[in-house]
């Protein structure tokens, strides 16, 4: 049987909410819009706030790169990019540097993003008060009269009990200095990156149906304490494959002694940088 | 002398019913006022009108803040209302776990206004912590402990901590001794009625018991069936109780 399906999966009228959405989030950054999210065909978690992001704003003329904790070749980055390859007819690629639109999964690419680049989080939980306040009444009021106070006693309670900011990834952030925002479980590694970032940042969360968007050149401020300034993460060694100093470097173990080696999390920049070194 | 609170005609509906109507008082600064009655009086529902998390149906409240502006709290907008709750106000319930936040340490728990207020620096908001909770007579070694590890007695005193560190000037308090044993109520009533004193903060204080009114409160109101019925200096409502349902009240404390 072969069905035909509407560019880019979803109907026209669903594309149009969504754009809605998006129009909205762009103009107050750091908000979250409420959208009516659709099932789509992969479960809850997989990405489905990004991949309804991306249908709606692909066109034909785009060429789409889809990273999954950085990496081009795992399970979800393959399919969700055959998925557009087959629903929307675009070009693909897994080089940062080629994609208009990005799609991503816990990760900003190592590959400084350029203006005109749109770049698509999937985001779990957009709510960044959701672990200290269960109520989304509650926490509507607390984001409307700007109360944010709560999000420090987070974040004292991590130095309290473990002598610094314990928080590595989904590390809050200020907007435009007025929304708290959920960068998405990025390593706050990536956090500086959101930061005057030449590129269009859009954020999906399909389960908590929520979209927000961090316009290009927009200032994000991590949040910290006087005493306690925000700072990322460093590494004793480099890349096992490439050597390099700069990027976010996962840990994998070799075999079942203890061996361990550091390696790149983004597979393009690694591949790249391997092959600079080669020449 | 002007009042900090001024209360006139105040009444709160619930549906065709009364929760509370034509209550009126002036509260002054620095003064311990007491509502008594029995349950159902209206006097919890009273108290949850005047700090705004009732909106009350009739009357006129008014509050002088620190600068000497008033505000007219029937009508304020949200968003000063709660920056009123956060600077001037301070509201210790029944139940600790209503007003503390049980999943996070003492010291957060504690800090946690002055960081609503802009605090940024870690250090001072320790030390801050640790100086409110000796104040307490909590010792400060329990900064990081979580509340769920304290006795019920140490919990009210830490809600007190909470809600004093930003200086509050109007407290209002539900059944703060609601749950706590005879000797625990002692010692948390010295220890209020020592703070009272230093930081000169007028509080308003529910209770079902006239013996917190005696040690505590200056003045106190009796209310029945929604309605002020006596209301005047707490010695001489006690000692000359005028309306039969104070009368009532009175008798009913078991002598020791």
């Amino acid at each position: 049987m072969n069905i035909e399906y509407n560019y880019g999966f979803l109907d026209e009228n669903t594309k149009r909410m969504l754009r809605r959405g998006l129009l909205k989030a762009v103009a107050i950054p750091g908000y979250q819009v409420p959208f009516g999210s659709r099932e789509m065909p992969l479960p809850y978690g997989w990405g489905t706030g990004g991949i309804q992001v991306t249908a709606s704003i692909i066109g034909e003329a785009d060429t789409l790169k889809v990273i999954d904790q950085g990496a081009d070749d795992t399970t979800n980055a393959v399919n969700i990019r055959r998925f557009f390859g087959r629903v929307a007819q675009v070009q693909t690629t897994e080089k940062t540097g080629e994609a208009t639109v990005i799609q991503t999964r816990h990760r900003i690419p190592e590959t400084a993003l350029q203006a005109g680049q749109v770049v698509v989080f999937q985001v779990p939980e957009p709510e960044p008060l959701r672990t200290l306040e269960s109520s989304e009444v509650e926490t509507r009021q607390l984001h409307a009269h700007q109360e944010y106070g709560l999000m420090h006693v987070k974040l004292y309670e991590d130095i309290a009990r473990y002598g610094h900011i314990a928080t590595s990834y989904d590390y809050p952030v200020m907007v435009n200095g007025r929304y708290l925002t959920s960068p998405s479980p990025i390593p706050k590694f990536d956090n500086p990156k959101l930061h005057q970032s030449p590129a269009l940042l859009l954020f999906g969360a399909g389960r908590e149906k929520r979209l927000y968007a961090i316009p290009p050149y927009t200032d994000v401020e991590s949040l910290a304490f006087d005493d306690h300034p925000f700072d990322v993460q460093t590494w004793d060694s480099h890349c096992a494959l490439c050597g390099s100093t700069e990027s976010y470097l996962d840990e994998i173990i070799t075999d079942d002694a203890g061996s361990r080696m550091f390696v790149c999390s983004d597979t393009d920049y690694c591949a790249t940088h391997q092959q600079e070194a080669k020449q | 002398m002007t009042p900090i609170l001024s209360v006139r005609q105040v009444a709160k509906r619930y549906g065709q019913r009364y929760g509370c109507r034509e209550v009126s008082f002036d509260l002054y600064p620095g003064e311990v006022l007491c509502i008594v009655g029995e349950s159902g009086s209206g006097k919890s529902t009273l108290l949850s009108t005047l700090a705004g998390k009732l909106a009350a149906d009739e009357g006129e409240v008014t509050f002088r803040d620190v600068n000497g502006t008033e505000h007219d709290l029937l009508t304020l907008a949200e968003a000063d209302r709660r920056r009123l709750a956060r600077t001037e106000w301070g509201f210790v319930t029944q139940h600790a776990r209503d007003g503390l936040r049980m999943n996070v340490s003492a010291g957060a728990n504690v800090s946690e206004r002055l960081m609503a207020l802009g605090q940024r620096h870690y250090g001072e908001l320790r030390a801050t912590a640790g100086e409110w909770l000796e104040k307490v007579e909590i010792s400060a070694e329990r900064l990081d402990d979580r509340p769920s590890q304290f006795s019920g007695g140490m919990q009210q005193r830490l809600q007190i901590a909470r809600n004093l560190v930003t200086k509050p000037r109007l407290v209002f308090m539900d059944e703060p001794t609601g749950g706590l044993d005879v000797s625990v109520q002692a010692r948390f009533l010295d220890l209020l009625r020592r703070l009272v004193h230093e930081t000169g903060i007028a509080v308003i204080m529910v209770t079902h018991d006239l013996g917190v009114a005696r040690l505590l409160a200056h003045r106190t109101l009796v209310m029945q069936q929604g309605r002020v019925v006596e209301a005047g200096l707490t010695d001489q409502i006690l000692d000359d109780p005028q309306h039969p349902y104070t009368q009532l009240l009175v008798s009913s404390i078991l002598q020791a």
